[in-house]
Order: structure tokens, then C-alpha cells, then sequence
């Protein structure tokens, strides 16, 4: 994404334009643009116009368009941002207050309006155009019979297919039926792995899984590139690393990514840093669990505190329509970051790293010292508790 | 007797109470009999007479025919019933003899009465036709048996209705014999001998399926020429003593890395019982296969490796001993034979075997076995001895106890619920042959199966129906909870059935849940996390959404509520959504839960 101007009044109102260049831009703009907001991009609207004679006849027409967001919504597999609203700027072909939906494009400007640019969204706005090195990997997590084909990048995770068929267990006296068509399985990922991940643009490509299947896997591949004299496979031979991990289901992927053998490739990702992020929290939990903490309220009461070292926040809960609830977690994250003494990790909720997060109501802390009882319970407490649940499921 | 006779002896307030909707799909084109049926029939005709004798005049042949149908070729009920009325005639009380009035035949009559309103098709006629000529002939047989006009009319209803059951209730395809399973398990069960199911566990390397390899092989059901072959094979590649556990490994990955991946199952069996053997991996990535095999178990047999520091391996914190042996507990069995493999190694030292006795006693007790389900066996899989055979004399000399055989024939089997609603867990699906395209196995864990049943696979509505029916690989007409079984299934593809769905009877399925309640024992530290869920063969993606509570555990109350973390050991009830379909889980399923390659927590759906 490239910074083309950015117009911010001191009182935090003002506009942005921004020239997406990968699809990845896609997921910076979905958390950037929210309800509320007025948007500028440019679009092709249908205009029925009405001859003298009553006949009809349509035309489309390239315009730029500026609209009140009503709704955003984001389609991770095709990488497509789609923004719902009414046109809040007159011109000669369309009213005001007609409904519109706006399809983002790439390599096209479009400019967000905000009443409040807050830290966080600016925030969001410099690493989006933050040009440091991309390093994307492909991972497929599997096991006898289940396999998940995925894609990460710096700022997502995405599933692109999931391969689930039945394998017939070995049986006294036969296991041809086991083997061919455990042949078979290796078969259909091969194939996945061919139409789904852009090998030559990737930095690296993990097979994880429980026991000897990733390395029976990776010997597959490469006898069938062999075979079918593949080259860009066989290019790519150093590419592919085997790792083992307890399951064939996506949140495996927590696993293999803090494992040594990723981390010394993969150390200054992002969401290498993540996934190590979460980890110590978890592991906090196990030995001192008065200093790793996790719920809006609790959270707070530490930060009050100035006890947090470490804030981990989840991308989606600054996705809230609530502007109030919004404000909250943006004054949670410029106080920690205020006091000087603490670290504000604010998570990809589409990362394996973030889901585990934002299972936790998608905020966690890590505290420099332990603190108790900071989960007296009330009412109030519960309330925000299950707004953040609905919040998970964007 | 006329048709029209029988409509009109026939009480259409009865006929509406009998009827319950679902005898009216059989056809009735099966008059005939099989071939097979007919040589039973022969058989069963012959046991008969030699009880009953050929001298009681109102006994004909075609009469014990009849009732050898009704009873579907049951010789002692068949006799039973036919004394019963020949004592009824010969005391010439004039009354109507106690023939249990079966239901079928009312409706028959009731089919064939709105069939003499309809206009009949060609076939009807043939048919009608076929049925009356029978009941012409058997209403005769009736008046020689009777004595005066008005009871021998009695008897010819009575008989025609026997007669008329005979004709054999046939589904579209497979007929279902309406046996009632519950009373002939019953009845079988002084005749066979129970089978048991043990799952074999331990740690990696402790030698489980080398002492099974063995224990199948001194019992005669591998023979010597393949365990040479294996042997053989096995040298080739430097692992001869893994000869004996090819008998179970199989593939060529479990070989050639000399390490169990999946259950192996096997049976055999002794003078006092039958064992199903389930060879779990000891392996500590395939816990999962594991759990698929404990989930079908009676009783574990826990194999130790008893030589130096192997032991010890096995048993600390991240060893699979202790994992295996809670996650057997956890899923319900209370018998564990202990089996402390490898003594010849440490030269039959009794301090050994003492020592690991002591320890492991200990354990066991705190994972809740009791004291009197636990024993100890000293044993080596490699040279076979206190395994079936007793050991050379004077080996073991501290030793007298039972080997590890005798030791499993005093294991009972667990009585289960067999009159419940039918519940199996999938635990393989696959082609048995050119017959049978479409086969499934498992272990039937609660209710009864017959041959003819319609049944339906959770998650999933498609129905199949009950073709043919093995236990333990032998063919027959039902089975019952506890059985190992093979079903053969018709009307459905192999794309409907997954490993890990749970088999139902069409009328009686469960709901497959996408959240639920959950009352657990955690083993690890838990929070609202991303779990996988295992029962049986099901392996699920899953998470916490919330604590709910944590409990007492002695009485059961609430500690804490709304914990924010449940520490290990503790009792809790949890929520748990499950990520993907919703899965076949009801009230009283067991599952267990792991993350990140540990077992966390074991539980029951509330």
C-alpha cells in the first residue's frame, strides 16, 4: 500500500488516500474502514436514462463515488473488499442518499474520511505502508486423512483447502486398500499444493504433522515432480522443510510455527512474533498465573495498575461498529504504551494466533508483576464478555 | 374356508390397535423358500421328531414346518410350543390352544381384505391365489386336529394365522426376521463363550506388539511357516526381533520403522474365553489411534519395559505409561493386567519386578483404579515365557502365580446395555469384497442389531440398510452390544459413511451437537483454548469457549464459579463449540480432550 496524502485536522478529523498494490492491502483497508466513515473510490454504476419518447436505455459509467459506510465486508479467499453504503456526494448521475457498494480495486486510489483518527487507526494506516520485505509461506498441516492447505502471509492466514476423505485402517491380512489409498491422499495435496500455493513466491513451504506423514509426504512430491518433470518443484526443493506437529487441524499451526526449526527462517515475521507472543503468555498462565491475566476488565484493572509488560490486543475487537467500546480498547493501548514500561502487540485475528486470542475475549496481558483478585466479578462484566464473543465471529 | 370368511371373522377394532404402519411395506412375494432355508428347514424338521417322536397322530409334518417358520427355525421354542398344543388336543378341553397370537397375521388379512376391494393387479391374483390354496390346505390339517365343527373352525383361523406368518415379512431387499435379540442373547449365552475386548498399552518400545505377536502365535492363530517368513524378512533388514510384532505391524512404514501407527486387531482364543486384541502404538503422536482402540476395550493389559532406565522413561511426567493408563480409566475401563515385559533381560530379578509393582501400584490408585482390578504379571514377549506357556522350571522361582492368558481369563467382560438404541462408532469403512461393496466395523457400544434393520450414520441422513451381519467373522443374524461387527450395508455409498460417525437405528438417531456442556478432569492447565476432540475414532477440531465452573471432587458442588484458569487435576465443567459440522456426541459420550500434542482433559457431555 502506498501513502498518497494524508489531511489530519489537530481535532483528529480528516482524510487519507491510499493506493492498494497487493491483495493483502485488501485486509489493512477492511480493519481501517469502518461504519460511519465516508469512503472515495472510484466505481461503475449503471444510469438509465429516459429518451423523450419513453424508451429506455442503459449505459455504464466510470465515476468516482463517495459514500457513508453502512457495511463492510471481507472475503479472505479471493482477497475482495466489499463496502456497502449511501452516496453522501452529489454529481450529475446519481442522488444523494442512493445505495452503492463499493468494490475495492487494486493499483486504484481510493481515500477514507474519519471523524477520529485515532492511534490505532493511524496505526494501521503506517504498517500498511510499511514497505519491509514480504515473506510469505505455504503450509499444509496433516493428518492420516485430513490435510489443510494454507497460505501465510505477514498479516493473514488463509485456509485455501481443506482435504478431508476416509482411509480404510489396516486390517489382518490386508493393507493394500490402507496404501493405495493413502497414495491417493498424498496425491490430491500434491495437486493442492500445485494450484494453490505460488511456490516460487514463497519463502518457505512447512509440511507438519504427527509421526512419519509429513516426511512420506515430502518424498512424494518430490518423485512426482520427478516424474513429471516439474520444474519449479524441483527449484524449490530447499524450500520445503518438514515439521512435526500433534494434529492435522489448522490450529496446529500454532505449533509448527514456534517450533526451532521455523522460527530460525522465520524469526523477524510478524507473526512469528505473534505466535511467540501468545506462547509466553500461555506459559505464563502455567507458571505464574497471577502475572498473565486476560478479559477487557482485567486487563483494564492492570493497566490502571501500570503493571502490563506485555498488551496483546486482537485486530477485530477495533473492527466494533460500538464506537464507545472502540474508545476503550484504544485508551487501553495508549496507556500501555504511555506508561513507558510496557509492549503493545495488537494481533491479525486471522492468524492462528489471533483466533487463540480472540478465544480468550481478544485480550490478554502479560504483567511485570503478579496481581490477584483482579477478577472480582459483576454484572458489568459479564455483559462485555458476551458483546466480544459476537465481535469473534467477523 | 373362503376369503370372504376370514374378513368376516376378523375384529376391526383389533386390526386398528395392531396396526402400526410398518408391516404394510412387506410384500408378499415371497412364498417360496430359499434353498438354504429349505435345508434348515429339513434339519430342523428331523430335531423335532427325534424330541417329539413320529407317534403323536395330530402332529403332521407340514404342522411342525409351520411352526418351525414362526419361530424362524428355533428347535427348542418350536417344541416347546408344539407340546403345548398337542397337550391342549389330547386333553380335548376343547379350548383354544395358547398360541401366542402373533400380530402379522391379523394385518395380513387386513392387506389382503383392502386388496379384495382394489382392483387386483395380475400378480395380486397370482398371489392371492398362492396364499388362499396354502390356507385351504392348512385349514383341512386344522379339522383333523379339532374335535367339533365350531372349534375345529376356530382352529383352521388359528391355523391359517400361523400359516400365514410363515410367509416370510421381506423389505424391498433384505428381510428382517423380527428376531427379539434381547431374548435370544439370553438364551445363547450359556451356549458361548463371552468375548472380551483388550486394548494393549504402554510406553513406545515396551514391547506390546512383540507379546502380542507372541501370545498369537503360541496360541496357534499365526502359524509357524509365516512367523519364519517374518523372521526371515525382518534379518534382511536388521530388525530381527522385531519378527514377532509384524504379525500385528503390518504396513510397510509400521515395519520399516519398527514403531506401531495404528491399532492392529486380532483375535483368539483359549478353552475358558474369547479376546478380541486391540495393539494400540505406544508412540506418542499416534495417542489418537490409541484412543480409538481404548474406546472398544474391555480391559487394558499395561506392557512395561522392566529393563534399566526404561522403566523409568516410560513413567515420568512425559511418558506415555502414565498418559495410557488415565486415558483407559478416563474412558471407562476398571481391569488393567499389568505386564512386565523384558524380565529375561534383567536375568527374572524379583527386586525389579518388586520395585515396579510398588510404583506402580501407587499410580494406578491415584488414577482411580481399584486395588483389586489391577494385578501383575513378570513376562517376556521375546522368549515367550509366563506368557500362554509356564516358564522353564525354577526361571521364575518367586514367581507362582497365573501366566499373562490365565490372567486374562478372569477378566468378565462388562455387561452392557444391549436393549438401548443402537450405537456403534464407525471405526472402518471400507469395500468387503464384490458382495458386499459397502462394509463398516466397529463395536457395538450399546443397544442391538439385526439383519434387515434400517439404520442411519450421524452426522448425516442417509439410511442404509442392515445386508448381512459378521461378529468376530462369523456370519450372523444379529448382534448385540459388546460385539465386534462387521455390516455389510445396502442403499448407500461409501461416501456417506466417515471413520468416527456414530451407527443409529433410523427411528431412534441422536442429535449431532455444534456446542456443549462438558464435565471434565483436566490433566494439564486449561483456559478458554483451541482443542482437539477425540471419542473413538472422531477426531474433532474444537475450543473452550468458557469455564463454567470448577468442582468439588469429592462431593460434586461448585468450588469456583466462572474460574479464568482450571489448574491440573481439578474437576470443572466446561462449554466446548466445536469448529466444524456438529458432531455425534449425546449425554454420557466420553471424550477426551488434547491440545498441542498432551492429553489435557478427559470428560462426559452433560
Amino acid at each position: 500500500m502506498r501513502l498518497i496524502k494524508q489531511q489530519v485536522e489537530r481535532d483528529g478529523s480528516g482524510t487519507v488516500t491510499l493506493y492498494p498494490e497487493e491483495p493483502e492491502d485488501m485486509w489493512h483497508a477492511f480493519n481501517l474502514i469502518r461504519v460511519g466513515d465516508t469512503l472515495r473510490a472510484s466505481a461503475v454504476r449503471r444510469i438509465v436514462s429516459e429518451s423523450s419518447t419513453g424508451s429506455t436505455s442503459s449505459t455504464r459509467v466510470h465515476m468516482n463515488l463517495t459514500i457513508t459506510v453502512d457495511k463492510v465486508d471481507f472475503d479472505s479467499q479471493a482477497g475482495q473488499l466489499h463496502i456497502n453504503g449511501r452516496i453522501s456526494e452529489e454529481n450529475k448521475y446519481v442522488k444523494i442518499g442512493a445505495h452503492h457498494t463499493l468494490d475495492l480495486e487494486l493499483n486504484r486510489n481510493f481515500t477514507v474520511g474519519k471523524a477520529e483518527w485515532d492511534s490505532v487507526s493511524l496505526g494501521v494506516v503506517r504498517e500498511a505502508c510499511d514497505p519491509a520485505e514480504k515473506a510469505e509461506i505455504g503450509a499444509v498441516v496433516l493428518h492420516e486423512g485430513l490435510a489443510n492447505v494454507c497460505l501465510i502471509t505477514e498479516h493473514m492466514t488463509v485456509l485455501r483447502q481443506r482435504i478431508d476423505v476416509s482411509i480404510p485402517r489396516k486390517r489382518t491380512g490386508s493393507v493394500t486398500a490402507f496404501e493405495k489409498s493413502m497414495e491417493k491422499f498424498y496425491d490430491t495435496i500434491y495437486q493442492s499444493i500445485l494450484r494453490h500455493l505460488p511456490i516460487s513466491n514463497l519463502k518457505v513451504v512447512l509440511l507438519a504433522s504427527p509421526g512419519f506423514l509429513a516426511e512420506s509426504l515430502q518424498k512424494y512430491i518430490f518423485a512426482e515432480a520427478v516424474k513429471t518433470d516439474n520444474k519449479t518443484v524441483m527449484g524449490a526443493k530447499p524450500k520445503f522443510v518438514t515439521v512435526h506437529c500433534s494434529t492435522g487441524h489448522v490450529h496446529a499451526l500454532n505449533e509448527v510455527l514456534k517450533s526451532p526449526a521455523v522460527i530460525a527462517r522465520l524469526a523477524d515475521t510478524k507473526y512469528a512474533k505473534e505466535t511467540k507472543a501468545m506462547e509466553s503468555f500461555f506459559k505464563m498462565m502455567q507458571t505464574d498465573e497471577d502475572r498473565a491475566w486476560y478479559g477487557p476488565k482485567e486487563v483494564e484493572r492492570a493497566i490502571e495498575k501500570g503493571a502490563v509488560s506485555t498488551l496483546l490486543v486482537s485486530n477485530s475487537l477495533f473492527r466494533s461498529n460500538n464506537m464507545q467500546e472502540r474508545r476503550r480498547y484504544v485508551r487501553m493501548v495508549e496507556d500501555v504504551k504511555a506508561s513507558g514500561a510496557g509492549e503493545v502487540m495488537i494481533l491479525s485475528s486471522i492468524h492462528e494466533s489471533g483466533v487463540r486470542l480472540d478465544g480468550l475475549g481478544g485480550v490478554a496481558a502479560i504483567l511485570l508483576f503478579p496481581l490477584q483478585d483482579l477478577d472480582e466479578s459483576d454484572e458489568e462484566q459479564d455483559e462485555t464478555e458476551e458483546g466480544n464473543e459476537d465481535n469473534e465471529n467477523l | 374356508m373362503s376369503r370372504h370368511k376370514i374378513v368376516r371373522t376378523m375384529n376391526l377394532a383389533d386390526e386398528l390397535d395392531d396396526f402400526d404402519g410398518e408391516d404394510d411395506y412387506y410384500g408378499e412375494e415371497d412364498e417360496g423358500m430359499s434353498p438354504a432355508d429349505k435345508a434348515r428347514m429339513a434339519d430342523g424338521l428331523k430335531r423335532v421328531r427325534e424330541v417329539i417322536g413320529s407317534d403323536v397322530p395330530s402332529l403332521t409334518d407340514e404342522k411342525i414346518e409351520e411352526t418351525l417358520w414362526y419361530y424362524y427355525f428355533d428347535v427348542e421354542r418350536s417344541i416347546t410350543y408344539l407340546l403345548n398344543q398337542v397337550g391342549a388336543t389330547e386333553k380335548k378341553k376343547q379350548k383354544k390352544p395358547v398360541v401366542p397370537e402373533p400380530k402379522a397375521p391379523t394385518q395380513k388379512a387386513a392387506i389382503k381384505a383392502k386388496q379384495a376391494f382394489d382392483v387386483p393387479s395380475p400378480d395380486d391374483v397370482v398371489i392371492a391365489a398362492q396364499s388362499q390354496s396354502k390356507g385351504i390346505s392348512k385349514s383341512s390339517k386344522g379339522e383333523k386336529a379339532g374335535s367339533n365343527t365350531t372349534a375345529s373352525i376356530q382352529k383352521g383361523v388359528e391355523a391359517l394365522k400361523v400359516g400365514d406368518t410363515a410367509e416370510k415379512p421381506t423389505l424391498p431387499k433384505i428381510p428382517r426376521n423380527k428376531i427379539d435379540v434381547v431374548a435370544e442373547y439370553e438364551k445363547s449365552k450359556s451356549k458361548r463363550k463371552e468375548n472380551a475386548n483388550l486394548v494393549v498399552i504402554g510406553h513406545v518400545d515396551a514391547g506390546k506388539s512383540t507379546l502380542m505377536g507372541r501370545l498369537l502365535y503360541d496360541s496357534g492363530v499365526v502359524d509357524e511357516r509365516t512367523i519364519q517368513k517374518y523372521k526371515q524378512e525382518a534379518e534382511k533388514i536388521g530388525k530381527s526381533s522385531f519378527a514377532l510384532a509384524w504379525v500385528l505391524d503390518q504396513t510397510g512404514e509400521e515395519r520399516a520403522r519398527g514403531v506401531t501407527i495404528d491399532i492392529a486387531v486380532n483375535a483368539f482364543e483359549t478353552e475358558r474365553g474369547r479376546f478380541t486384541i486391540l495393539d494400540a502404538p505406544g508412540h506418542r503422536d499416534f495417542i489418537p489411534n490409541m484412543i480409538a482402540g481404548a474406546a472398544q476395550a474391555d480391559f487394558a493389559v499395561l506392557v512395561i519395559d522392566s529393563s534399566p532406565g526404561e522403566f523409568e522413561a516410560g513413567f515420568n511426567v512425559r511418558g506415555q505409561t502414565k498418559e495410557h493408563a488415565l486415558l483407559v480409566r478416563s474412558m471407562g475401563v476398571q481391569r488393567i493386567i499389568v505386564a512386565v515385559n523384558k524380565l529375561d533381560l534383567m536375568h527374572w530379578d524379583q527386586d525389579r519386578f518388586d520395585e515396579i509393582k510398588q510404583q506402580m501400584s501407587q499410580f494406578l490408585t491415584t488414577a482411580g483404579f481399584q486395588p483389586k482390578n489391577v494385578s501383575f504379571v513378570p513376562c517376556s514377549g521375546l522368549t515367550g515365557d509366563n506368557i500362554v506357556r509356564k516358564p522353564a522350571d525354577g526361571l521364575i522361582s518367586w514367581y507362582s502365580g497365573p501366566t499373562l492368558v490365565e490372567e486374562l481369563e478372569t477378566a468378565k467382560p462388562v455387561i452392557k446395555a444391549i436393549e438401548k438404541p443402537l450405537r456403534m462408532t464407525i471405526a472402518d469403512v471400507y469395500r468387503g469384497g464384490v458382495i458386499n461393496p459397502v462394509t463398516i466395523s466397529g463395536r457395538i457400544e450399546v443397544g442391538n442389531v439385526q439383519v434387515g434393520d434400517t439404520i442411519v450414520a450421524i452426522p448425516g441422513d442417509e439410511k442404509a440398510i442392515v445386508k448381512g451381519i459378521e461378529v468376530d467373522n462369523q456370519t450372523a443374524e444379529w448382534a448385540v452390544a459388546g460385539n465386534n461387527v462387521q455390516l455389510h450395508l445396502a442403499n448407500i455409498e461409501m461416501e456417506h459413511l466417515k471413520i468416527g460417525d456414530v451407527i443409529c437405528q433410523a427411528d431412534n438417531p441422536l442429535v449431532p451437537l455444534k456446542e456443549f456442556e462438558a464435565k471434565i478432569l483436566a490433566f494439564e492447565g486449561l483456559t478458554p483454548m483451541m482443542i482437539d476432540i477425540h471419542r473413538g475414532r472422531l477426531n474433532a477440531s474444537g475450543r473452550i469457549t468458557k469455564l463454567v465452573a470448577t468442582l468439588d471432587k469429592g462431593n460434586g458442588s461448585v468450588t469456583k464459579k466462572k474460574p479464568r484458569h482450571i489448574g491440573p487435576g481439578s474437576l470443572a465443567v466446561v462449554n466446548i463449540a466445536v469448529t466444524g459440522a456438529p458432531l455425534p456426541l449425546e449425554k454420557g459420550s466420553k471424550i477426551v480432550l488434547r491440545a498441542d500434542g498432551l492429553t489435557v482433559a478427559a470428560g462426559v457431555v452433560e
